[in-house]
C-alpha cells in the first residue's frame, strides 16, 4: 500500500501565485527548476475523514430518495450522499460553486463520480436536509437547476459524451448542445426511480466513440455520410500517405499521383463505393476533410451494457442508421430516445437492461413496438457479419412479414 | 482588462432553458464576470457551428511541455480573424485523484490558476478520468505546467500512443462490494508507469481501468485494454436474518432503486432465484433459508444487488484480468477477454505489474503502427497469445465457447515425426 497522507497537502492552504510560474520558466534554460513525473495527489489526502476511518469497512447502503444514498459501515458510523447532475462542460466558477456548497456542508470534501455527476457526503440528517434545501434552490438565470438531485437506482442518470463542436475536429455533431436537450426531455426520469433498470444513455461526437457508446443502454453517435474530399495540393505536404492507406478498415483508399500546373504530385485516391464515411483517414491526414452539415448527422445504437449482472456485457446495436443534425435542440434524435426508452419502461421486466428486454422479446419486436423503421442500412456487412444473420426459423410474425404469393423480375 | 465583445447567439440562447444544468449559461456568466473574451469567442464559434452544422477547429495541433511527449490537446480555430481570442484553443490534461475525491483547498487553487492562464472553462472528467482544461494558447503551456507541479503537485495526463491515465471505481473508499482496493492499485500503477505515460514509447494508446467488482462502475471490460476487475474464489456470505427480512418486506430490494414505482411485493423466487444466470440459488420456504451452490456461482452480482444487506462477496479475494477492449477504429470495436481469470492483489502488486510489462514487450516489438493490444490478439489468436506471449496454461475460462471450425495450427514439435518429409518415401507405400 502507498504511504497515505492523512490531511490535504498544507501547500492548498497557499494562495496562488500568480508571478511563480514566470520566476521559475526560463525560456533560455528550460529543463531549468522543471518538475516531472509527480503522477496524479494521492487520493488519500482528499478523502473525508468518515471515509478513511471506514475504508474497506462498509456493511452496505440503501437509497433513501432518488439521489440521496446511505452507506453503513461495520463501524456503525453513517454516511450520507447526494449526487447532482453536472453538465460536464464547465467553468472554474461553477466549480467554486461546488466548492461554496463543500466548505459549508461537507468539511470540504466533493468526489466526482464515473459518469461526471457530483457527489457531496454529510454524517448527520439535519445537515443532509439543509444541504438538499440549498441545492435545490440554486439555478442559473436562464432558469435551469445547476445541480440537480438524481442519478441514482433505476434512473436516467448522466450522459457521458464527448467535446462536439466546442473543441474537436473530427466531430460529425455536437456533444454538449445534443445533451443538454436529451437530458431536459428525460429530466423526470433522472430524479426518480420508474425504470425498471437503471438506463445509461451515452453519446460520441464522431465513431471513433470516445468514451461509452459502444456499451450503452441507448447511445448516439455523429456519423457522416459522404466519402472525403481530398485535397490534392496539400496532401503529399501535410500527409504521411501509407498512414492514410492504412486508416482504412476497407481499403478504400490508394495512392495516386496528380500533375498540379506541371508539377507532379502525390496524393490519393478514395473508391467512394467502398467508403463508409468512418472519418478515420482525415484522423490521419489534415487533407481529407469529410465534415459536411448536409451529410452529417447521428445514428442511435441501443442495448449494450457493462455490468456483469444477470447477462454478459453487450455491445450497443444500431436500429436508426440516421438523424439529421438540427441545433439547437435535436428534437427527432430527443424524440426517437424517448420513445425508445418510454417503450422500455413499459415493456420490460423488472432488472431487466435495455438489452437483456430486447434479447427477451427478439430484435423484430423491438422495431414493432418502438415504430422504428427497419431499413437495410441495419444490416451488418463487416467482416464477422453472418454471425448477426438469423440462422434458425425462430422467429416472431410482427408488422414487418408480408406473405410472399408470387415473385417476379 | 480590455473591452470585451459578445457575439450574438440566438441558437445557442435556446439552450439556457430546460431544467438541466445550462452549459451555455454558465459560460456567458463566467464571461462577463471574469470579462473573458475566450468565453464569447468560444461560444460565438460554436453558434456559427449550429449554423452551418460542422466543426470549426482546424486538424490537429501538436503542442506540449519539454519533458513530455503527451498531455496537451493542440487545438486551433478556423475562424481566427472573427474570434481571435481562441486562436489557439488547447486543453490541458491533469491526472486526477484516483476515483476523483476532492479537498475544495486544491480545487480552488486549481481554478485561481487556470483563470489566470486559461479560458476558465474545464471538463470534469474527461471519459478516461483527467481533469480537462479547456483552452489556452501556446504561450502559456509551461507556465500552466510549472504552476500544476510547482504549486500544485499535480502532473499532467496522458495522451498520444502511451499509456493513458489510469482510473478505478470508487472501491473500498464507499462500496461494500469492493474485493480489492481499486484506488491503490491506480496510485500505484500510475506512479510505476510515469514514464510510460508521459513519454510515448508504444504502437498506440494503452489503458488500464481497475474495478473493484463485476459491476464494473468504471466499465473497466470496455474501456480498458487492460481490465482488472475484483472477484472472490469463495462463497458469498449470507445473512439469513436478513433474507427473512427482505422476504417479509422489512428491507427493500436493490437498497430501493426501484423505489417509484409499483413492482409488488418483493417475490425472492421471481426477483432472485429464478433471475440467477447459472440458476445455483435456492430458497426454502418451509426452512425460510437461502441456499446457493457456490460452485456453479459465476459471480454475476445480482443477488448480491438485490439483497445488499444480506449478502455479501466472500472473502478469498482477487482479481480477475481481461485484455483488449476498444472502439469500432479499425477492426471493430472490442470488449476485453479473460486472460487471467484470478490473480491474487497485495502491494506492491509486482505480479500485476510483470504481467503488464510482459505485454509491453510484446506489443512494443510486434505491434504495428496504431494497433491497440486487442487487434494483435486478433491478428496472432487469443491461443498464441495466451500460451506463446504470456507463457501462460490454456483453459476452458478462456473461451466463451471452443472452436467450429476444424481449421487448426499445430506446432511441428507437437506432431510425431515432425514435418520434413520424404515424398519418394510416400510412393513406396502408394505408387502413383
Amino acid at each position: 500500500m502507498s504511504e497515505r497522507p492523512e490531511k490535504p497537502d498544507p501547500i492548498y492552504t497557499q494562495p496562488y501565485d500568480p508571478t511563480l510560474a514566470e520566476k521559475l520558466y526560463n525560456p533560455q534554460k528550460p529543463m531549468e527548476n522543471r518538475i516531472t513525473d509527480i503522477g496524479p495527489p494521492h487520493y488519500w489526502q482528499f478523502l473525508p475523514p468518515v471515509i478513511q476511518r471506514n475504508y474497506g469497512k462498509w456493511k452496505s447502503h440503501e437509497i433513501i430518495q432518488p439521489g440521496v444514498l446511505k452507506y453503513k459501515a461495520e463501524s456503525g458510523e453513517v454516511v450520507y450522499v447526494v449526487r447532482c447532475g453536472t453538465p460536464r462542460l464547465e467553468t472554474t466558477d461553477y466549480i467554486r460553486e461546488i466548492c461554496e456548497i463543500a466548505d459549508k456542508y461537507c468539511d470540504g470534501y466533493v468526489r466526482w463520480t464515473t459518469r461526471n455527476n457530483i457527489e457531496f457526503h454529510v454524517t448527520d440528517e439535519e445537515k443532509l436536509r439543509a444541504l438538499l434545501e440549498d441545492l435545490k434552490s440554486r439555478k442559473h438565470p436562464g432558469g435551469s437547476y445547476k445541480f440537480p438531485i438524481g442519478g441514482t437506482g433505476a434512473s436516467v442518470t448522466n450522459i457521458v459524451h464527448t467535446q462536439g463542436w466546442i473543441h474537436c475536429h473530427t466531430p460529425a455533431i455536437d456533444a454538449s448542445g445534443v445533451v443538454k436537450s436529451i437530458m431536459d426531455e428525460l429530466f423526470e426520469y433522472f430524479g426518480s426511480h420508474k425504470l425498471p433498470a437503471q438506463v445509461r444513455i451515452s453519446l460520441a461526437c464522431c465513431l471513433n466513440m470516445c468514451g461509452a457508446v459502444h456499451c450503452s443502454d441507448i447511445a448516439v453517435v455523429g456519423i457522416h455520410r459522404k466519402p472525403p474530399l481530398v485535397e490534392d495540393e496539400r496532401l503529399e505536404k501535410v500527409c504521411e500517405i501509407p498512414l492514410v492507406i492504412a486508416a482504412c478498415p476497407l481499403g478504400a483508399i490508394k495512392p495516386a499521383t496528380v500533375e498540379i500546373g506541371g508539377e507532379k504530385r502525390k496524393t490519393v485516391r478514395v473508391n467512394e463505393d467502398r467508403c463508409m464515411f468512418c472519418g478515420n483517414c482525415y484522423t490521419m491526414c489534415p487533407a481529407m476533410p469529410i465534415a459536411d452539415g448536409q451529410g452529417d448527422g447521428l445514428a442511435i445504437v441501443v442495448g449494450g451494457k457493462v455490468s456483469n449482472r444477470i447477462t454478459p456485457p453487450k455491445f450497443s446495436k444500431v436500429v436508426i442508421p440516421y438523424i439529421p443534425n438540427e441545433p439547437p435542440r435535436w428534437p427527432t434524435a430527443v424524440k426517437w430516445i424517448k420513445k425508445i426508452l418510454e417503450t422500455y419502461s413499459q415493456y420490460a421486466n423488472k432488472y431487466e437492461r435495455v438489452g437483456d428486454w430486447i434479447e427477451r422479446i427478439g430484435w423484430e419486436r423491438f422495431f414493432e413496438l418502438t415504430e422504428i423503421p427497419f431499413t437495410w442500412h441495419l444490416i451488418d456487412d463487416y467482416r464477422l457479419a453472418y454471425n448477426t444473420y438469423r440462422t434458425s426459423v425462430h422467429f416472431k410474425f410482427t408488422s414487418h412479414v408480408e406473405v410472399m404469393t408470387d415473385y417476379e423480375y | 482588462m480590455g473591452e470585451v465583445k459578445k457575439h450574438e447567439t440566438p441558437l445557442l440562447d435556446q439552450l439556457k432553458s430546460g431544467p438541466w444544468p445550462s452549459f451555455v449559461d454558465d459560460i456567458y456568466n463566467y464571461a462577463e464576470k471574469h470579462k473573458k473574451q475566450s468565453g464569447f469567442d468560444v461560444l460565438g464559434q460554436m453558434e456559427l457551428s449550429y449554423k452551418e452544422k460542422e466543426t470549426h477547429w482546424k486538424h490537429g495541433g501538436i503542442v506540449g511541455v519539454f519533458g513530455y511527449g503527451g498531455g496537451v490537446i493542440g487545438r486551433y480555430s478556423d475562424q481566427q480573424d472573427k474570434f481571435p481570442s481562441i486562436w489557439a484553443f488547447h486543453t490541458i490534461r491533469v491526472n486526477q485523484p484516483a476515483a476523483k475525491w476532492y479537498h475544495t483547498s486544491a480545487l480552488r487553487k486549481l481554478c485561481d490558476l487556470w483563470d489566470h492562464r486559461g479560458s476558465g472553462l474545464v471538463n470534469f472528467h474527461g471519459s478516461t478520468g483527467d481533469i480537462i482544461l479547456l483552452g489556452t494558447v501556446t504561450e502559456q503551456l509551461e507556465y500552466v505546467f510549472y504552476d500544476l507541479t510547482h504549486q500544485l503537485k499535480m502532473d499532467l495526463g496522458g495522451s498520444g500512443s502511451n499509456l493513458r491515465t489510469p482510473e478505478c471505481c470508487m472501491g473500498m473508499s464507499r462500496c461494500e462490494w469492493a474485493c480489492i482496493d481499486t484506488q491503490d492499485i491506480v496510485y500505484e500503477l500510475t506512479m510505476q508507469f510515469q514514464d510510460e505515460l508521459h513519454r510515448p514509447a508504444f504502437p498506440y494508446k494503452f489503458k488500464i481501468k481497475v474495478s473493484g467488482c463485476p459491476n464494473d462502475c468504471v466499465a473497466a471490460i470496455a474501456r480498458a485494454d487492460f481490465s482488472i476487475i475484483g472477484i472472490w474464489r469463495d462463497d458469498i456470505k449470507i445473512d439469513q436474518e436478513a433474507v427473512r427480512a427482505y422476504v417479509a418486506g422489512e428491507l427493500k430490494p436493490n437498497a430501493g432503486a426501484h423505489s417509484d414505482r409499483d413492482w409488488g411485493p418483493f417475490d425472492i423466487k421471481k426477483e432472485v432465484i429464478d433471475l440467477c444466470p447459472t440458476k445455483c440459488m435456492y430458497w426454502d420456504e418451509r426452512e425460510k433459508k437461502l441456499y446457493i451452490n457456490n460452485k456453479e456461482c459465476n459471480r454475476c452480482m445480482h443477488c448480491i444487488n438485490v439483497m445488499p444487506e444480506a449478502l455479501r462477496p466472500g472473502d478469498d479475494r482477487g482479481a480477475v484480468i481481461l485484455m483488449g477492449a476498444k472502439a469500432p477504429i479499425l477492426e471493430g470495436a472490442q470488449l476485453s477477454t479473460v486472460i487471467v481469470p484470478f490473480i491474487k492483489i497485495e502491494p506492491p502488486y509486482d505480479n500485476l505489474k510483470n504481467l503488464i510489462y510482459k505485454v509491453w514487450d510484446y506489443w512494443m516489438e510486434n505491434g504495428k503502427n496504431r494497433e491497440r493490444v486487442g487487434e494483435i490478439i486478433q491478428r496472432i489468436g487469443l491461443n498464441r497469445f495466451i500460451v506463446d506471449v504470456l507463457g501462460l496454461k490454456p483453459i476452458p475460462q478462456h473461451v466463451r465457447e471452443p472452436r467450429s471450425n476444424p481449421y487448426i495450427f499445430w506446432k511441428e514439435e507437437e506432431v510425431e515425426g515432425g514435418w520434413t518429409r520424404d515424398v519418394a518415401e510416400f510412393r513406396k507405400r502408394h505408387p502413383a
